[in-house]
């Protein structure tokens, strides 16, 4: 109950700044409607007062955000402002596209961030071990939309192996899902190579050794387990990678998603939309905590649930 | 393409006698090619489907809504309008008016539409459902952002009978002709304008035109498939039957890379938002460009002058005169050419002012040295201890060009600060305060330049000033149907907002297509929109 209390007031919170924050941004949606128009240029004052009073921008602030929040409640965020659908179904259109997209990277990030930290602390040559272990950082730190069209030029455009454009087959799932894997398997690596490495010095290894189990062992058997518990805790936060992941691939890959539904409706001053993308990832980080905290006492019997918070920190 | 986009007097003034004549000929033949063709001369093959990228979506395809170009690529396709305005003269000709006439201080237009054209759901094109389409563009107000402001001032729309239709506005409105050409007045069926906005947006309106909506997704891709049955195709165009692609689909491609690598592999066949430093690649090589250079404002620095340094004409005409406009031409495609008037070389009623507009650094300095600016330690001109420094917020892609013209303005000691932002911050920056804004507005009618720099409404008086001479030059040619008497009233608004400063253009906007070879056809209309009903696809 506590925690799904916190989960509430996290998702309270997540609109609210974002509701505030996007009005501290400068510019607005009538404004910007208005200069989109045609081409450039200025923009008619006259046109951007009607549509203003038209978006309901013209109402004090703190009227617009009781109005907004009440509706929210009630599970109604409005409309677009760029061609008036409702918000959350812009987004549940969205939604099956990223979703299948994360499914996908998430797998991959999986086996490419647990095979390098194991490897990189069970790979028998000591060069070997530290090219492993260099790869995360170098992984984390290269731009995704690099990764993106660097794959897209040699696998799309010359070899022609993978369409380049988002389609919504498999094969068009390729490259887009190895993109994303990549930054978040690399964070996850970094987490986890450094806990084993840290569990490994611990003394009840050295007591696994002196019994005769096999290195493999060791790392598989008993290392890994407790290892695993830091990793998970940032569970919440890998969530929020793979999410924050899409905005890059999905524009890189034309594909269509959340992540750039997210990119145009932020440009457009697109509150409703931009509002319901940021509760939807409040949510996805509540609920994806939660669980975690329901699957500690799986991995370490010492932990109840009720007092995570405490057995962990 | 230079004869094709170089207008003159000549072809202007055949636009407005056909208005006058009230009944430009169904008739008349237009034996050459209209449109830019591909590269090849064979004839066209019925079937296939186009695969064409665009940059963005603003997840809006109802013609009637939007305004940016990469969506109306896709809605003009799907409306077919009152009338045409020829690409090579801009004359205005009959498409589903088979007959138009405007009294003579264009308060009053007629139209007659043509028999046996319907709409998608089969109702006919008729003269009420001109009216459902005006009045529904009304209902949108400011959401229908072109043809609100194009049917500013209707008074009536009458039903005159089952195929006459007469609108009627409270002051005069020559610029509503051209108006009826373009796709923000093209024609959906009566069922569309009881859809609510979204609905609309979603593509989920019956048209008039060549191709119907067949499915879209929102910032992903729409396909559009060809109508059977349809044959009421412009007479500007090569064919008047049913279009040959079959479908025309529209990836939306937000990344330059990948556009440029999906163009190159065969991936996409076609696109016209390839980046300006791509372009060479697909000159030739199994491709083929073509370009044309948007009708309208060109590309202009409006200084605010109710600012104090800028409120001087001197300075105003110093800065004018400092820019090298060929030089900085040269820096666009091999297509783009500099400002040589307030309007674009391709809009009608366009004059070439070369003679007024001409780049004079030493009569620049003269200029400013007379006001009193005279040379600082850095080489700005200072005046009682204040620099000639200004600042320009801009977030169109024309960096390289506004750094060409702040070295330009710096060799006669004037300081241009540029700081280049999102289109939601430059419009926060320019909030009248500013020193310049830096933009150009589209459009095949000169009226364009009354909506742009006129003081009195409705109009957005870009350069903040107060009423001059040329107020009522731009009014009354907005009230002129004779284009003889519109013609002479043009030039001299035109000369009179550069000799006073008030317009210091600096280059045109172009659009170019980029093709595969096997895309043959694919073109322009006039206001330099994609028309899709005379390509083809080579097997």
């Amino acid at each position: 109950v506590r925690r799904l209390l916190q989960g509430v007031i996290v998702l309270w919170a997540a609109y609210t700044l974002s509701f505030f924050i996007l009005y501290l941004l400068p510019g607005n949606a009538a404004a910007i409607a208005a200069a989109g128009s045609g081409d450039p240029g200025s923009v008619d004052p006259a046109l951007v007062a009607k549509l203003r009073h038209e978006y309901g921008l013209d109402r004090p602030l703190y009227v617009q955000y009781l109005v907004a929040l009440g509706n929210a409640l009630r599970l109604n965020f409005g409309n677009s402002v760029q061609n008036g659908a409702p918000a959350t179904q812009l987004v549940a259109q969205a939604l099956p596209q990223t979703i299948t997209l994360a499914l996908s990277a998430l797998p991959l990030a999986l086996v490419f961030g647990v095979g390098i930290a194991i490897l990189s602390n069970l790979a028998r040559w000591r060069w070997l071990r530290q090219a492993l272990s260099a790869l995360p950082l170098l992984g984390a730190s290269v731009p995704g939309f690099w990764i993106g069209l660097l794959l897209l030029e040699a696998f799309s455009f010359n070899l022609h192996w993978f369409p380049s454009l988002g389609v919504n087959t498999p094969i068009g799932l390729v490259l887009p899902a190895i993109t994303l894997a990549i930054p978040t398997g690399a964070y996850l690596a970094q987490l986890l190579s450094r806990s084993l490495r840290l569990t490994l010095a611990k003394p009840y290894i050295e007591q696994v050794r002196a019994k005769g189990a096999s290195e493999k062992r060791v790392h598989l058997g008993h290392a890994l387990r407790n290892a695993l518990i830091p990793s998970l805790t940032l569970a919440g936060v890998l969530a929020g990678q793979l999410l924050a992941g899409t905005v890059v691939t999905e524009t890189v890959f034309s594909r269509v998603g959340v992540g750039r539904l997210a990119v145009t409706a932020v440009g457009a001053r697109d509150i409703p939309v931009v509002q319901v993308i940021v509760v939807f990832a409040a949510l996805v980080f509540v609920v994806v905590s939660i669980i975690v905290d329901l699957l500690y006492p799986l991995i370490d019997r010492r932990i109840v649930v009720g007092r995570s918070a405490l057995a962990i920190a | 393409m230079s004869n094709l986009i170089r207008r003159t007097v000549g072809p202007a003034a055949v636009l407005g006698i056909a208005a006058l004549l009230l009944s430009a000929c169904a008739s008349s033949p237009s034996p050459t090619s209209a449109l830019p063709a591909g590269s090849t001369k064979n004839a066209p093959v019925s079937g296939g489907n186009l695969t064409f990228a665009i940059a963005s979506d603003i997840a809006c395809i109802d013609p009637q809504q939007i305004g940016n170009n990469d969506d109306i690529a896709i809605a003009r396709q799907t409306v077919d309008s009152l009338t045409v305005q020829d690409p090579k003269t801009g004359a205005i000709k009959p498409w589903l008016a088979s007959k138009y006439s405007v009294n003579s201080d264009a308060t009053s237009f007629t139209f007659t539409l043509r028999t046996g054209a319907t709409y998608s759901d089969g109702e006919a094109i008729d003269a009420a459902s001109v009216k459902t389409n005006f009045e529904a563009i009304q209902a949108l107000g400011a959401k229908a952002v072109l043809g609100s402001t194009y049917l500013a001032g209707v008074t009536a729309i009458d039903v005159v009978s089952s195929n006459v239709v007469r609108i009627d506005f409270s002051a005069p409105s020559a610029q509503f002709l051209q108006a009826t050409s373009t796709f923000s007045l093209g024609l959906l069926s009566p069922a569309s304008a009881k859809l609510t906005q979204a609905d609309r947006c979603a593509g989920k309106f019956s048209g008039s035109g060549p191709f119907v909506v067949n499915s879209y997704l929102p910032n992903a891709q729409a396909v559009l498939a060809r109508r059977t049955g349809y044959n009421w195709g412009p007479s500007v165009n090569r064919h008047t039957g049913p279009a040959y692609l079959n479908t025309v689909t529209y990836k939306v491609v937000p990344e330059s890379s990948t556009l440029t690598g999906s163009l190159q592999s065969g991936q996409i066949d076609a696109s016209a938002d390839i980046a300006i430093t791509d372009l060479p690649s697909f000159d030739g090589n199994g491709f083929w460009e073509v370009n044309r250079t948007n009708p309208g404002v060109a590309y202009n620095l409006y200084p605010n002058e109710s600012t104090p340094k800028l409120a001087d004409k001197r300075v105003r005409l110093a800065i004018q005169d400092a820019i090298d406009r060929a030089q900085v031409a040269k820096l666009l495609t091999k297509y783009d050419k500099p400002a040589t008037s307030v309007l674009s070389s391709s809009t009608p009623y366009f004059t070439k002012l070369s003679s007024v507009l001409k780049y004079d650094p030493t009569e620049s300095k003269k200029l400013l040295d007379a006001a009193g600016w005279k040379g600082g330690a850095d080489g700005i001109r200072v005046r009682g201890g204040q620099r000639l420094s200004f600042l320009v917020t801009y977030w169109q892609p024309s960096n390289d060009q506004l750094q060409l013209v702040q070295q330009e303005l710096r060799a006669v000691g004037i300081d241009l600060q540029l700081k280049f932002t999102t289109i939601a911050q430059a419009t926060v920056a320019n909030n009248g305060t500013q020193d310049f804004t830096w933009g150009n507005l589209t459009r095949a009618d000169p009226d364009v330049a009354r909506t742009v720099f006129a003081v009195q409404a409705p109009s957005q008086n870009v350069n903040h000033r107060t009423a001059s001479a040329v107020d009522p030059l731009l009014a009354q040619q907005a009230a002129t149907a004779a284009p003889a008497a519109r013609q002479k009233l043009v030039t001299q608004a035109l000369t009179l907002l550069l000799k006073s400063g008030d317009s210091i253009p600096v280059y045109q906007l172009s659009t170019t297509i980029a093709a595969s070879n096997k895309v043959h056809d694919l073109g322009f209309e006039a206001s330099s929109r994609l028309d899709f009903y005379d390509a083809w696809i080579s097997k």
